[in-house]
Formats: C-alpha cells, structure tokens, sequence
C-alpha cells in the first residue's frame, strides 16, 4: 500500500512536478502495481544469483586513443538556452 | 510495371525487381513516397521527401535490399530529421548523429520514408501512449494497432511501407506484428548495436524488423546485425544471416510452457494457436509440453526492472541539454515543471514505480529480488532447450482490442505482453509470424493472430528456418480493410 506521504516523496526523487489530480490517481495505481509485483515474494530466491546481463561478455576493451568527437556548437544545437559556448540553466538557489 | 503490382510486392521481390531492371529505384520510391502520403492510420510522425529519403543512400549499390525503402520508429535517431520517441519533451529535438541500426539500412541502399508513430518512449501495448495520437489499426480503425512500434506495424500492414524499423523491450515488436497480422522479430540482446537507440530499459531493448513475411524479417536482420564499437553490448550474430528455405521441419521440437498458456487466453486464439501446433506436426515436428515454472511472475519481475532501469535513463531529460523546458525560476523547479509538463502519465507511471523500486529501504525487496526471479527465468529457458530446439505460444492472449478499452487499468495492459516478456527477460530471439484469424471476444469481424516462435540466444538462422516453412504450411494470405480499400 503506497500512501500520499510517499508518492510525494519519490516525486521528489523523480524530480517530477505532479498535480493533485496525478498525486491521488498514482497513490492507486501504484499500490495496485505493487500487490501483483508482491507475489515475487512467494518465490524462493535463496542463493539465486541476480542477473545483470544476460550475454556472456567479459572485458570488452579497445584502445585508449584520442579520437574526435561531437562539435561543440552542434552539442549546443538542441538546448533550450545555449550561452557562450554551454549550457546554461536557471541558479541552483531558489530566490529568496 | 502497375503501382498496385509494386505495392503488393514484398520488400525481398521488390529488391530483385531494382536488381534486375524491371523498376527503377527511382520508381520504387516515388510509389511508395505517394503511398506514405496517404495515412491515415496516424502511423508516422514525419514524413521525407524525396531529398531527404535519399540522404546518404546509394539505391542502385546491389547491396541486399538495396533502393526498397524503409520506415523507422521515432526512437532512432536520425542526423538533420525530428526525433521524439512520442514524446512531448523531445518535441522539435533534431539529433546531431545517427543511429547505427539505420545507418547500416542507408548503407545498403535503403531511403527512409518516414519515422513512425510509438507509445512514448516505447511504454505501452497499444500505442495509445504516444503524445502524437493513437495509431490507428489497419484492420479496423475503432482498434489499437498494438506498441509499442504500433506505428512500424500498422505502415507495414497497411502498405504505407514495404517494411519497416521497431524496436522490442518486452514485446514491442511481436505483440504489434502479431495485433497486425505481419512478422515481428525480436533478435538475441546483443545482435545488433542499440547505440543511438533512444534508452527505455537498457539490459532489455533490442531493435529489430516488423515486415510482410519471414524472407524479408531474414533480409533486414543480416543488414542489421553485426558488432559496432559504439556499443559495447553489441556482439552480432556468428556467420551471419542468410535467406531461409527450408520446407518441412523434420526431427524438430517444439514445445508448449503448459504453465504459461491458462487463464486469459481468448478462445479465437487459442484455436488458431492449436491449428498451428498442428501444422507443424505436418511438417513433421513434435509438439511436447514443457515446463517454465517461473515465466508466469514475468511481468511481475519485468515491472520491477523495466521502470528501475527507465527511471535512470530518462533522468537526462531536465531541460537543460536538449528538448523543452518550462520554468526559468531556480533549477530544481525547472526540472521538476519540464518533467511534470513534458512527460505523459504512462512514463509518469513508470519513472515512479522504477525511482520507488530503486529507493532506499526497497532496492533488495523489489529490484535485488526481480533480478534474481530473473535469473531463474533464465535458467528456466536453459533447461527446455535441453528438452526442445524452439518454445512455441501465442504471441498475444487477445486479438486487437478497441481504443480505449484497456487504458483504465494500467496492470490490464500489462498482461498483454505475458507471453513476450520472459523472452525478453532471457535476451533470446523470439518470432512472431500471423496464424490465422480470429473474432474478438466481445464479437465482430475476424482479425489477425500471431503466433511466437522462441529459439536459443544466437539461434536466429535456425529460427528464421522453422518459422519460413510454417509460414508457407499456414498460408496466410488477407489483407486488412486497408489494403483493399
């Protein structure tokens, strides 16, 4: 069961802006969600081992040589507010 | 040569057609281009013109498939044309390069007519997710096309294109084709490079072909595969891919998880699903039951992993780099407003579920425990190609549904990939080929069923083999409203 506190605290971890209306909708279906996912718990998992990937790979490496890459201007192309050469985004501090 | 004979040939004829002078590639495209013009499925997002679809494309190389045009979901970046993933945040995004998957269709002669419509950022059964509109069903207009390469499926089933580029993350491809009435192949992880691909849930995405018949699935997936250095994962398929033809499936097994095909099966599908058990017994395979004791908490697993690896990937949409942005107050208002503008409710869904699955005090609960259950769908999969050489289910429970049937919950529509997604979860290739027909359950006019073929990882040639003589066995042969018109 997912209560309103927590749906407004992954939200904040998310980084998403929700409306009242979103708030209450996910409050719902999140805690529909997770009642299936929980029979994952009737599995026994002891000693499983997680899998990450599922082909075997190990060690893929090539050379560590200089080699060009993305043009800085056509990086900037698509950014809301390129500016001299960087992105540029609002200040980190809300103003007082 | 008449358009409509041009037109109803598959992109495999039509390439032999350029290859031996009988049409030009410059009349090919322009057939097609006219043709694409004409959707009104809502099944692609933008459309080229003749320059465009030629950009960096010799049609008259005689490389294989050479001048037949494709269309590619709008997932795939592409140098110069708009790329959205279906999504609101990524409107007017122009990428400054180009995915390895199409680069390698232009490098064997193949325009790009168009970038299809999709559910956003791959998320969804239906394509009713996608901020551009639903993609109608060529079968029937009132229906979903399937997702999430709704848009790839319903071009290639309506003849707005010969074949067409998607993407498969837990049935993405197969469940479309399937809802469609046309193949989808979802190849082995690793066969083909995802670099430029843009990220849904990175252990699991695999591009692939959604088209006509088997031969031209084969044709698309050899241009495609191979290893690429922009993408470490990527590893090819050993020796290539080569056109199938075999013609019965002698001393084959195949065999049927008991434990997966039960409850919410449609009874139309599971006719159709037991006709073709049978046409392979014809051919001469056996048909045995098998055991995946975990497959059926595969979508339990699969919504744990899916969201926790979207939830990471999709972090990098926060109005600073590229896409929109709302807010110009301080910076963590405007990632929190770009986001909550930008995405739709299913990401939404998803970003939460993925963020709360990863967050501390669940992490072991729910993502430690998903991929441990998948380790042990894995070894599942491991044991039965032991017993048999190809899993065979329906691909999905149900026929095409109608718009809007299943939005209202959203665990309803995630038992549409039931079948898909332990195929996923075990990175092995999986096919699906159109079965036969069947009426939907609340009634109505017959439509499309699919029909999966799984094979060990890499055993594309072999699977590509056992569905090409199906398929010739089943004889599937209408056509959706669409193409008659």
């Amino acid at each position: 069961m997912i209560e309103r506190e927590q749906v407004l605290h992954v939200a904040r971890l998310s980084r998403l802006k929700l409306s009242e209306e979103e708030v209450a909708a996910l409050e719902h279906e999140l805690s529909s969600i997770l009642d299936h996912v929980d029979r994952l718990t009737e599995i026994d998992v002891e000693g499983v081992e997680p899998t990450s990937h599922v082909v075997p790979l190990e060690n893929v490496l090539r050379d560590d040589l200089p080699r060009p890459s993305l043009d800085r201007d056509r990086a900037l192309e698509g950014a809301p507010d390129p500016h001299d050469g960087a992105f540029r985004v609002p200040s980190p501090q809300a103003e007082a | 040569m008449a358009e409509h004979e041009l037109l109803a040939a598959t992109a495999t004829e039509t390439a032999g057609l350029i290859a031996d002078g009988v049409v030009s590639s410059d009349e090919c495209l322009n057939a097609w281009l006219d043709r694409a013009a004409e959707d009104r499925l809502n099944g692609y997002l933008w459309k080229a013109d003749r320059a465009a679809a030629m950009r960096g494309v010799d049609p008259d190389s005689g490389a294989p498939g050479a001048g037949v045009p494709v269309a590619v979901k709008d997932i795939f970046c592409t140098t110069g044309v708009p790329t959205t993933a279906g999504s609101r945040i990524l409107e007017g995004y122009i990428p400054p390069y180009t995915s390895t998957a199409l680069s390698r269709l232009s490098a064997s002669g193949m325009p790009m007519i168009g970038k299809t419509n999709m559910d956003e950022f791959a998320m969804g059964s239906s394509n009713e997710n996608s901020a551009y509109g639903p993609v109608l069903n060529p079968w029937d207009h009132g229906r979903v096309p399937g997702g999430s390469s709704g848009g790839s499926a319903a071009v290639v089933a309506g003849r707005l294109a010969p074949w067409a580029l998607g993407t498969d993350t837990g049935g993405s491809i197969r469940q479309p084709a399937a809802l469609c009435g046309i193949v989808g192949l979802k190849p082995t992880y690793g066969a083909i490079s995802r670099y430029g691909m843009i990220a849904f849930a990175s252990s699991l995405d695999q591009c692939g072909p959604l088209t006509r018949d088997v031969t031209d699935a084969a044709l698309m997936l050899s241009r495609l595969q191979g290893r690429d250095e922009m993408d470490s994962t990527s590893v090819g398929i050993e020796g290539g891919v080569e056109l199938p033809s075999a013609v019965d499936l002698n001393g084959l097994r195949f065999g049927i998880p008991a434990d997966l095909i039960g409850e919410g099966l449609e009874a139309g599908v599971r006719k159709v699903f037991e006709q073709t058990t049978a046409a392979i017994e014809r051919l001469g395979g056996s048909i045995e039951s098998i055991a995946l004791p975990h497959s059926d908490h595969g979508i339990s697993a699969y919504y744990v992993l899916a969201p926790a690896e979207a939830s990471t990937n999709l972090a990098r949409y926060d109005g600073v780099r590229y896409g929109m942005r709302e807010s110009e107050d301080d910076l963590v208002s405007m990632y929190e407003e770009t986001r909550g503008a930008g995405f739709g409710p299913e990401v939404k869904r998803r970003i939460m579920l993925g963020t709360y699955a990863l967050s501390s005090g669940y992490y072991e609960a729910y993502y430690g425990r998903a991929q441990r259950v998948r380790t042990m769908i894995v070894r599942d999969f491991d044991k039965a190609f032991g017993q048999v050489d190809f899993v065979v289910t329906p691909t999905s429970p149900t026929v095409a549904f109608g718009l809007g049937e299943k939005t209202g919950d959203p665990w309803t529509m995630y038992l549409n990939d039931l079948y898909t997604v332990p195929m996923s979860l075990a990175g092995i290739p999986a096919i699906s080929i159109p079965a036969g027909t069947a009426g939907p359950a609340g009634g109505g006019p017959e439509l499309p069923v699919g029909f999966q073929i799984a094979a060990p990882a890499f055993a594309e040639q072999s699977l590509l083999e056992a569905a090409f003589a199906l398929e010739r066995e089943i004889g599937f042969e209408q056509e959706p409203q669409e193409v008659e018109r």
